[in-house]
């Protein structure tokens, strides 16, 4: 069985429709961050953040309304409070989550305790006859103000440091232009998944960040898998134009690149439907990612090289570069 | 195979040593050290508890910050292990922060009680009943003279002058503010529970405790643990610390007879405490001299019992008495026996997982993962036919291998972990499509199957070591930059990586060697 055989996609001549495609999801993106920002989780910014499950054991007892447990916390010192229902309607699930809007502002080390006893005093009921500790906490996050700026400086740093680390390697291995250029491609991919994060509000979380990182590697992996044809194309194809050998190079990989992306897709997606609450932001991110990543090492990176060649006019140069190195 | 090859002792290395970290998981009666190597979950999918605790050097100098770090570290260890954690870990992380897990923990608050303690235990002179009048009337004195800085008390003092106008009352109204919130009791003067917290502030404010006058100071009571919304009393105290929790050599809970004739401690626990030779110096000293007054037992400037000095007590031997019940007995004795805390911690960041939401995860983590695995196992048995099928084998091979590796190495499984593995399987085939393309190429242009196997290898080998590099550059960025979890997945995406290409360039090759093409077979099943 055989997916694409002997293809001849001309990939390169519709290059200019790609980057018009992919300049209106990044200009989208770039509006997303600028207007309305990132909405950095408790991780980042401090604060609390609490799962609490308040399905009484007595089934006669009245689930609880969204509304009703924000009121309680209204009326008990916390109006800023950001209330969500998790999981099936049928489960009275909250996340409860309060950010302190400055980093200076610390949300008292108390909070957690507070709230808790909030709920047990207002809601007697739901808690009845559990245990607060096994039954009701699902799961509670406390972050301190510096903690927070500090693994936000953290997850910034590593997103660029592994971009740098990784031009280094391709300098290495290829050319400084080949380099730059997968870069540019993956900037572009972390600049759409991260602005589809500002547009939809989605929440950048630790794990986000894992996902941004993985993005980042696998997206790379498939452009070095191109990269690496197209330099040994240009060592059997040597009189022919550099278009016509990265086009060349981009349908004979091509199986190769869908095939990777659908195995991966398929995980991703597994993971996205079946994988939990937990994960799926991180799962939504990945095939976000894969998607997008397999995209720009077809159409962008190895456009950008074209392109960049041409402008510099160092064409034979880069071919004779790429074909004399091993 | 008749002659010896390396690629055969490693794939028979390969095996044996995943078996060999598996079995556990799989084999229930297996001998200890064997069974000892089994893989742990991660907090988040085991559910307990996690603190990041920040010590407070910046009054230390370089060298005793160091050592202070590594003090507490050892305190909080034994504090945890006298509280009864299965496999707890404390870390050290970076220069100044201790990571705390505690797995299955329940009841987190208690836990946490007793890790945050700073566990200031000091012993201090209780003021007189004239004293204390003096000390609290100069107190007044002071607020009133500066009410602007206390804005709580002012909006109080206000309140009342319009309450008091309306009565008519002159004669309480010369009662100071700060006196009005605390009103004497059966033996002391006590704090109603509806004003312990504005109380409680005021001490902790830098402005009022400057109103106190000098030699003095002011603590609460600690909470009664039967009856929380019980008035608390409040103490005048001498600030002079007479003894302090270096004099404590040992502390112990013990159960007063029920016949005894103290009240105190008839049928109920106390600690009782053995001082060091220079504490029990000290305390007789104190004693001596303050026969008839009371001395206070202060933690962390909370009173904890105040009892009468009856006479001058030689020997080094107290009882710490009070209204305990035996946990609280327990964890007092607990706090006095690992003593002070050199420097101060505070927790920086806790996590709490309950225990359902992590076997949640682990249900649906593993549905997830043998979905996306079966889905990708048809998927190659379609399109690659036999070597479709070895890929496959070389794929479930790939994931016991990750697991394995994690045991040996004493990793843990964490969510994000799993869900690196998951990924893995997704990506783990790339290695095996990247040398089939190539193969399928090569036959194309005409070899036979012995040649484009070769050909196939030798050109798709160096695209996936190329690949994979830069994959592992971004695992290595993410673990040096993660912590817990994170680094779970930055793990288990690495050896995911180092599996998937040793199955890809040394396993399945072997098998092709070995197996599929052997000398005159005209065709390939690819």
């Amino acid at each position: 069985m055989r997916l694409f055989n002997n293809t001849n996609i001309p990939f390169v001549k519709y290059r200019k429709i790609a980057y018009v495609i992919s300049l209106i999801l990044i200009v989208a993106g770039l509006i997303g961050l600028f207007a309305r920002g990132l909405n950095w989780s408790i991780d980042f910014t401090s604060g609390v953040a609490a799962k609490v499950n308040l399905t009484a054991l007595d089934s006669s007892v009245e689930p609880i309304q969204i509304d009703e447990l924000r009121n309680v916390l209204k009326n008990n010192g916390y109006p800023e409070a950001e209330i969500q229902h998790v999981g099936p309607v049928q489960d009275a699930s909250f996340m409860i989550k309060i950010k302190s809007e400055t980093a200076d502002a610390e949300v008292s080390g108390n909070a957690k305790n507070e709230i808790l006893s909030i709920i047990t005093e207002n809601f007697p009921k739901h808690v009845e006859g559990r245990d607060i500790n096994q039954d009701v906490i699902e799961e509670i996050y406390e972050v301190g103000p510096k903690v927070g700026s500090e693994l936000r400086t953290n997850a910034i740093l590593a997103v660029v440091i592994a971009l740098i680390l990784m031009i280094i390697y391709i300098w290495f291995r290829f050319e400084l232009l080949f380099g730059l250029m997968a870069i540019a491609a993956l900037a572009h991919d972390v600049i759409i998944i991260v602005g589809i994060f500002a547009l939809t509000g989605k929440e950048i979380t630790i794990q986000i960040i894992a996902a941004l990182l993985t993005i980042v590697g696998y997206s790379i992996n498939d452009t070095i898998v191109i990269f690496d044809r197209i330099r040994e194309d240009l060592k059997i194809r040597r009189k022919e134009p550099l278009d016509e050998v990265i086009n060349f190079s981009l349908n004979e990989t091509l199986s190769r690149t869908v095939i990777t992306s659908g195995t991966t897709l398929i995980t991703a997606l597994s993971l996205y439907l079946f994988g939990g609450i937990v994960l799926n932001d991180f799962a939504f991110a990945i095939c976000l990612g894969v998607i997008i990543g397999t995209y720009s090492s077809i159409y962008i990176s190895s456009s950008l090289v074209i392109d960049l060649t041409h402008a510099t006019k160092k064409e034979k140069r880069t071919a004779q570069k790429l074909s004399g190195r091993r | 195979m008749k002659k010896f090859s390396w690629r055969g002792l490693s794939i028979i290395i390969f095996i044996c040593v995943t078996a060999f970290y598996l079995a556990p998981l799989a084999i229930p009666n297996l001998p200890g050290w064997w069974s000892n190597h089994v893989l742990k979950l991660g907090l988040d999918l085991k559910g307990g508890m996690q603190i990041l605790l920040e010590v407070d050097t910046s009054e230390l100098s370089a060298a005793d910050a160091r050592g202070a770090v590594d003090q507490n570290i050892k305190i909080i260890r034994e504090r945890i292990d006298q509280f009864g954690v299965a496999e707890p870990s404390i870390q050290k992380l970076g220069e100044n922060r201790i990571m705390v897990q505690l797995p299955g923990v329940s009841d987190f608050q208690a836990a946490e009680n007793l890790i945050k303690q700073t566990a200031m235990l000091e012993f201090k002179v209780v003021a007189n009943p004239d004293e204390t009048r003096r000390v609290l009337d100069s107190i007044d004195a002071n607020v009133n003279a500066n009410l602007d800085r206390f804005p709580a008390l002012k909006e109080l003092a206000e309140l009342d002058r319009e309450l008091l106008e309306e009565a008519d009352d002159e004669a309480s109204s010369d009662l100071g503010i700060f006196s009005s919130l605390i009103r004497p009791g059966q033996m002391d003067y006590e704090v109603q529970f509806d004003s312990v917290r504005l109380v409680q502030e005021l001490l902790g404010n830098a402005d009022f405790v400057q109103m106190i006058p000098a030699g003095w100071q002011l603590a609460l009571e600690r909470a009664n643990a039967e009856n929380p919304r019980a008035d608390r009393p409040i103490h005048v105290l001498s600030s002079a610390v007479e003894l302090s929790g270096a004099d404590i050599a040992r502390a112990r809970v013990e159960y007063g007879s029920a016949t005894s004739t103290d009240p105190r401690i008839a049928n109920k626990p106390y600690v009782s405490i053995e001082m060091k030779r220079e504490g029990a110096r000290k305390f007789e000293r104190v004693t001596a001299d303050n026969v008839g007054r009371r001395l206070a037992i202060v933690l962390d400037g909370v009173v904890y019992s105040a009892p009468n000095i009856q006479e001058r007590i030689g020997g080094g031997r107290a009882q710490i008495t009070g209204r305990f019940t035996t946990s609280e007995a327990n964890e007092l004795s607990i706090v006095l026996n690992t003593g002070n805390l050199i420097a101060p911690i505070s927790p920086a960041s806790t996590s709490i997982i309950g225990a359902t939401l992590g076997s949640d995860s682990i249900r649906s983590g593993s549905t997830a993962g043998l979905i996306g695995l079966a889905i990708v196992m048809v998927f190659m048995l379609f399109y690659y036919k036999l070597s479709g099928l070895i890929t496959d084998f070389a794929l479930i091979f790939n994931v016991g291998f990750v697991l394995a590796m994690l045991t040996a190495f004493g990793g843990t499984l964490t969510l994000p972990g799993i869900a690196g593995i998951i990924l893995t399987i997704g990506m783990a085939v790339d290695a095996n499509v990247l040398v089939f393309e190539r193969i399928r190429e090569e036959l194309d242009h005409g070899k036979t199957p012995r040649s484009a196997v070769d050909a196939g290898y030798k050109r798709a080998t160096i695209t996936v070591w190329d690949a994979n590099i830069t994959t592992l550059i971004a695992a290595a960025v993410l673990y040096q930059f993660g912590t817990g979890p994170i680094r779970g997945f930055a793990i288990t995406l690495t050896i995911g990586i180092i599996g998937s290409m040793f199955c890809a360039l040394v396993f399945v090759r072997s098998i092709f060697d070995t197996f599929i093409v052997t000398g005159t077979k005209k065709s390939l099943s690819i």
